[in-house]
């Protein structure tokens, strides 16, 4: 199974503090270091879900070296067009407006316009219409509560943070990627810090 | 009669009048120069010697599909009036890294030979050839008439080269550069235009990067009063579009460079109103990075639309749902799949006049699968869009039941080109193989010329190719087929069959060999990753003397199997410019 390849041993290991937290971070109500695994594997494409650990330095580079999932020529889209995607894409991502958005259970991922949405209320509403479900209702000390779901992201320094905790001005431009997280493992962070 | 006929042609405009009861020569050229369509060239010159003579001497555009099939010595002594010369070059396979590279279809060749014979040549298309910068510097000085330059998908040239022709060709009306793999070392090409120069009708230079000198952009769009179609690339600002749009308002064709940019309100009025200045625009494209806060400049311009090429343009469903209503006349819509199913149900309901849709992956080789259009978005299409009868359609999943409901509605498909882009994917709900998909295509689509098949499937589909395809013409394959007969299905059932194409499918020697003088009457056939043999091909090319079979080996396997094969029709014999790895048999 991929993720088990991909064990970030680091989110085991024995501290003071939750895991994930540096005693140099502060008022950061952070979630344990995760890699993205589609645990539920979607049924054909099981193959070309790989774990991401490695993908956030990838944003970096112009061109991501082929997986060996992926088939030569295949999709068939003329190379002008592919190279052109590509460094559209670090483009996009390096600057943090077109982020990725998963949600725990569900198949696919997408992609949104960060700075097309004023403020959270607005960001929250449209994943709600997009992955059809419900955030529960905000607080500052206590997360979200009333759901099962947790809509979280993954910021510049790759940790794991819960949407509103931060100004949204500070969001947008530290917001590398986002997770609606699901059950479980989401209710353990409604009582953090 | 007999003298007439046997007549010596130095001039075709000889006057000598004939008393006979046939066409005197120069009335049956006169006649014959109307006829603008190759086949019916074609046709006419077997009719008989006399027709044959007319044609050849009236024939004033060629068009040749595959530059291999014939030699430029053969094409001048056959052709000697030709202005406008098209030539396509490497198989399209090549689109997607397939082709070695090195492996022809260079151009050079045939400018020399058209220096000598064609002096007056006017008109150059290249599709998919190898085209040097010393090859188009020896074109900027040799055709005192030239005047039409289109390059699609070549590669070999560098911004050098097209400086040559910006200097030298004073009579250029049509510049036209796009999607190639050029070195793109500076844009200065564009200033060399001579400030005389005024010729201008066409430019397109939207897949260059370099920046250009956009003071000698804005002179050059000033002083070509002519010109209709302008597009440029991503190092135009809005700013600076918007001053190009006020010296060209009666621009028809327009390709935005980024329409990304950080504009105050009076700038954007006056973007706007130069928008609403242009009232011939009817095809759009460029729009890169483009931000929906700057998309409503355009609604004004929308209402005239008949294309709209959004291929290169991330827009989500809501901002791209907002610009489409604005455009009630579109005939041909190009999208990045980021407009999702949603974004298309928005073109059903407002676009009832679309022919044509092309929906591109944006993210087609991410690791993690990003959402894209599913088979929703295609049937809220159909049903809104009757007319539609070409579709390039990029998806992650398909049903066989949603491709019947398509064709149902849209039973005039010609161009049918399915991409399901996991090879060899079931319909997701049944689970079952996408035959009955391609079925409901080829049995209602009478008028289908091209489809591509993707998805599981078995021979089946090829049956049913075979069986009502009847005016198929070009047919892409890949990772489909269970044996030899899916293939024998197509090469015995299809009459009108000019091109295949054939990729990791389990056909082999015995499919090869069932359709010997079939390939005669076809282009080309290609066949990669599949079950042929060297020893097939060989017996093959032995016994078709006048086919081309090329094998392109791969480093490091079995000697026995012929990896890539790629198989044509020729009158100019096997050719004499193949790299090492491309084997002649």
């Amino acid at each position: 199974m991929a993720f088990e390849r991909d064990l970030n041993l680091e989110a085991t290991e024995l501290r003071l503090g939750l895991p994930g937290t540096q005693e140099s971070r502060s008022n950061k109500r952070s979630l344990p270091d995760m890699n993205i695994v589609d645990d539920q594997g979607h049924r054909s494409g099981s193959s070309r879900v790989i774990s991401n650990a490695s993908d956030a330095t990838k944003s970096e580079e112009e061109t991501t070296p082929p997986s060996k999932t992926q088939v030569v020529g295949w999709p068939p889209i003329r190379s002008y067009r592919k190279n052109s995607l590509q460094a559209k894409k670090s483009e996009a991502e390096a600057s943090g407006i077109y982020v990725k958005v998963s949600m725990d259970g569900a198949p696919y991922l997408r992609k949104i316009h960060l700075n097309i949405y004023n403020d959270y209320p607005e960001l929250l509403k449209a994943l709600e219409d997009m992955f059809k479900f419900k955030v529960g209702e905000y607080s500052e000390s206590e997360g979200y509560n009333g759901s099962e779901f947790v809509p979280t992201y993954e910021d510049k320094d790759g940790d794991w943070m819960l949407v509103g905790d931060v100004p949204w001005e500070m969001f947008i431009t530290s917001c590398k990627r986002l997770r609606v997280m699901k059950g479980s493992e989401a209710r353990g962070l409604g009582c953090a810090v | 009669m007999e003298s007439e006929s046997k007549r010596k042609k130095e001039s075709p405009n000889t006057a000598e009048l004939a008393v006979t009861a046939s066409f005197p020569d120069e009335v049956l050229e006169i006649v014959l120069s109307l006829l603008t369509s190759h086949r019916d060239r074609s046709s006419v010159s077997l009719v008989c010697k006399d027709w044959y003579r007319a044609e050849r001497w009236s024939r004033t555009q060629v068009f040749i599909g595959n530059c291999y099939s014939v030699s430029p010595e053969i094409l001048t002594r056959r052709f000697p009036n030709i202005r406008s010369v098209t030539l396509k070059g490497k198989p399209r396979f090549s689109d997607f890294n397939l082709v070695p590279p090195n492996w022809g279809a260079d151009i050079h060749a045939w400018l020399v030979a058209f220096a000598a014979k064609y002096p007056f040549l006017e008109e150059l298309r290249l599709k998919r050839m190898a085209v040097s910068d010393e090859s188009l510097e020896f074109l900027a000085s040799n055709f005192p008439n030239f005047k039409l330059l289109s390059l699609l998908s070549c590669d070999g040239f560098s911004t050098d080269g097209l400086a040559a022709i910006a200097t030298h060709c004073k009579n250029l009306t049509e510049l036209d550069i796009q999607e190639n793999g050029i070195e793109d070392s500076s844009g200065s090409w564009l200033s060399c235009f001579p400030e005389s120069f005024t010729s201008l009708e066409v430019l397109n230079f939207a897949n260059l990067t370099s920046e250009v000198n956009t003071d000698a952009l804005e002179r050059l769009v000033s002083r070509c009063k002519s010109l209709k179609v302008l597009k440029v690339n991503k190092s135009i600002s809005l700013e600076q579009l918007q001053r190009l749009l006020v010296r060209a308002p009666q621009l028809e064709e327009l390709g935005t460079g980024s329409f990304l940019q950080d504009l105050t309100a009076r700038p954007y009025a006056d973007l706007e109103s130069a928008f609403n200045n242009c009232k011939n625009i009817h095809t759009l494209s460029g729009l890169w990075e483009a931000v929906p806060l700057y998309l409503p400049a355009l609604y004004n311009s929308c209402a005239n639309l008949t294309f709209l090429n959004l291929s290169y343009t991330a827009l989500q469903s809501g901002e791209f749902a907002k610009l489409v209503v604005h455009c009630p006349r579109l005939r041909r819509l190009w999208v990045l799949d980021t407009v999702e199913d949603k974004g298309l149900e928005a073109v059903g309901s407002n676009c009832p006049l679309l022919e044509e849709l092309r929906v591109f992956p944006a993210d087609p080789f991410d690791e993690e699968i990003i959402h894209g259009v599913t088979e929703e978005g295609f049937v809220a299409v159909s049903f809104g869009c009757r007319r539609l009868h070409y579709v390039l359609y990029f998806c992650r999943q398909m049903t066989n039941a949603a491709v019947a409901t398509i064709v149902q509605n849209c039973p005039n498909f010609t161009h049918f080109r399915l991409c399901i882009m996991t090879p060899g994917l079931p319909d997701y709900l049944t689970n079952e193989p996408m035959d009955e998909a391609f079925g409901a295509v080829v049995k209602t689509c009478s008028k289908l010329q091209r489809l591509s098949v993707s998805g599981l499937l078995t021979d089946l589909t090829f049956e049913y190719i075979g069986k009502y395809a009847k005016n198929l013409e070009t047919l892409s394959v890949a990772f489909a087929g269970r044996s030899d007969r899916g293939m024998q299905c197509v090469l015995e059932g299809c009459p009108k069959l000019r091109k295949l194409e054939i990729r990791d499918c389990p056909f082999g020697n015995e499919a090869l060999l069932s359709g010997l003088e079939k390939y005669e009457s076809m282009r080309s056939l290609w066949m990669s990753a599949c079950n042929v043999t060297m020893n097939a091909c060989r017996r093959l090319a032995k016994q078709m003397p006048r086919l081309n079979v090329e094998v392109m080996k791969e480093d490091g396997s079995d000697d026995s199997q012929a990896d890539k094969v790629y198989i044509y029709r020729t009158v100019a014999g096997p050719r004499r410019d193949a790299p090492p790895s491309v084997l002649t048999l």
